[in-house]
């Protein structure tokens, strides 16, 4: 269970992540995809925060929980952006009747 | 130590067959209950790295109220039987995703971390203890804290950070928050812009 462990556990999940925004037409699955990213990011903030030593450690120890801070914040992100993401959804559903993106033109030209 | 290695193997499986699960499997509502799983494997990695709150978290928020979420829009669209088909991005994403992984793995095992000196080991681990029940001082000694040092230590919880270092971020995120429920529902509304709500 070392540090690089988590990393490279967190790495495999961005990758797999990213593939997933990637490659897949249904809007749900690139959303699921993008929360597989924020969870693998949180990993490695947390595993830092445990395990190395930040700048200011002698000054002031409270700097070993800034990792979980922005843990923290990344969810509330996460939070936000999901409950946007699926508006954007049932918006884009109600006017095309489907949730491929490939079919999600209206932009483009 | 043993105990804490095979339980992070097995979390590790569970994560990244869960997540493979997501991306791959064809049928939409078994993707998110899958992704659940993969939200409850990471949540033990947060009590494995001493972070028991974002544990919680975790649970309360992803499992409770995103995959909730996720699911009720999965079984209000239509086609969830065979949604989850690639688009003709499909190798170039996979080649490009397999390409940061690399990278990501030489970069892991390649930097020279800094890690915490041995001495600051227990006071670090007593801080992340403290960062959600405030530690009585019976505690800190112990542990061998020394009486001056117990102060800071118990002043370093995680809402005494959002609330002193971090407040100005935490103020942006909370009206991020808002603008974001509002602006989800008046993407939702029926009717848009006829001014019929």
């Amino acid at each position: 269970m070392s540090f690089e462990a988590f990393l490279i556990v967190a790495a495999i999940m961005f990758c797999i992540g990213l593939y997933g925004a990637l490659a897949r037409r249904n809007v749900l699955a690139v959303l699921m995809s993008i929360e597989l990213m924020f969870n693998s990011v949180n990993i490695t903030l947390v595993a830092m925060a445990k395990y190395l030593a930040p700048a200011g450690l002698q000054d002031d120890i409270s700097t070993v929980l800034t990792g979980q801070v922005f843990a923290v914040f990344i969810i509330t992100v996460a939070a936000a952006e999901i409950a946007l993401g699926l508006g954007i959804v049932f918006a884009m559903y109600r006017t095309n009747e489907t949730v491929d993106l490939s079919e999600a033109t209206q932009l483009r030209y | 130590m043993l105990f804490q290695d095979i339980v992070f193997w097995i979390l590790a499986v569970m994560a990244i067959a869960g997540a493979l699960g997501v991306v791959l499997v064809p049928n939409l509502f078994r993707a998110a209950l899958l992704l659940i799983v993969v939200f409850v494997a990471v949540a033990g990695m947060f009590i494995l790295l001493s972070a028991e709150f974002l544990a919680v978290v975790q649970i309360l928020i992803y499992v409770g109220a995103i995959a909730i979420l996720i699911i009720f829009a999965v079984m209000l669209t239509r086609d969830v039987q065979h949604g989850n088909l690639p688009n003709r991005m499909n190798i170039p994403a996979a080649v490009f995703a397999a390409l940061l992984f690399t990278a990501l793995v030489a970069v892991a095992v390649d930097t020279k971390w800094e890690f915490l000196p041995a001495d600051q080991q227990e006071r670090a681990e007593l801080v992340q203890v403290n960062a959600v029940t405030t530690l009585t001082g019976e505690v800190l000694d112990d542990a061998g804290v020394s009486p001056e040092d117990q102060a800071e230590v118990q002043e370093s919880g995680l809402a005494d950070l959002l609330i002193s270092d971090y407040v100005l971020p935490f103020e942006a995120v909370s009206v991020l928050l808002l603008a974001a429920l509002i602006g989800a529902l008046v993407l939702v509304r029926p009717n848009l812009g006829t001014g019929r709500g």
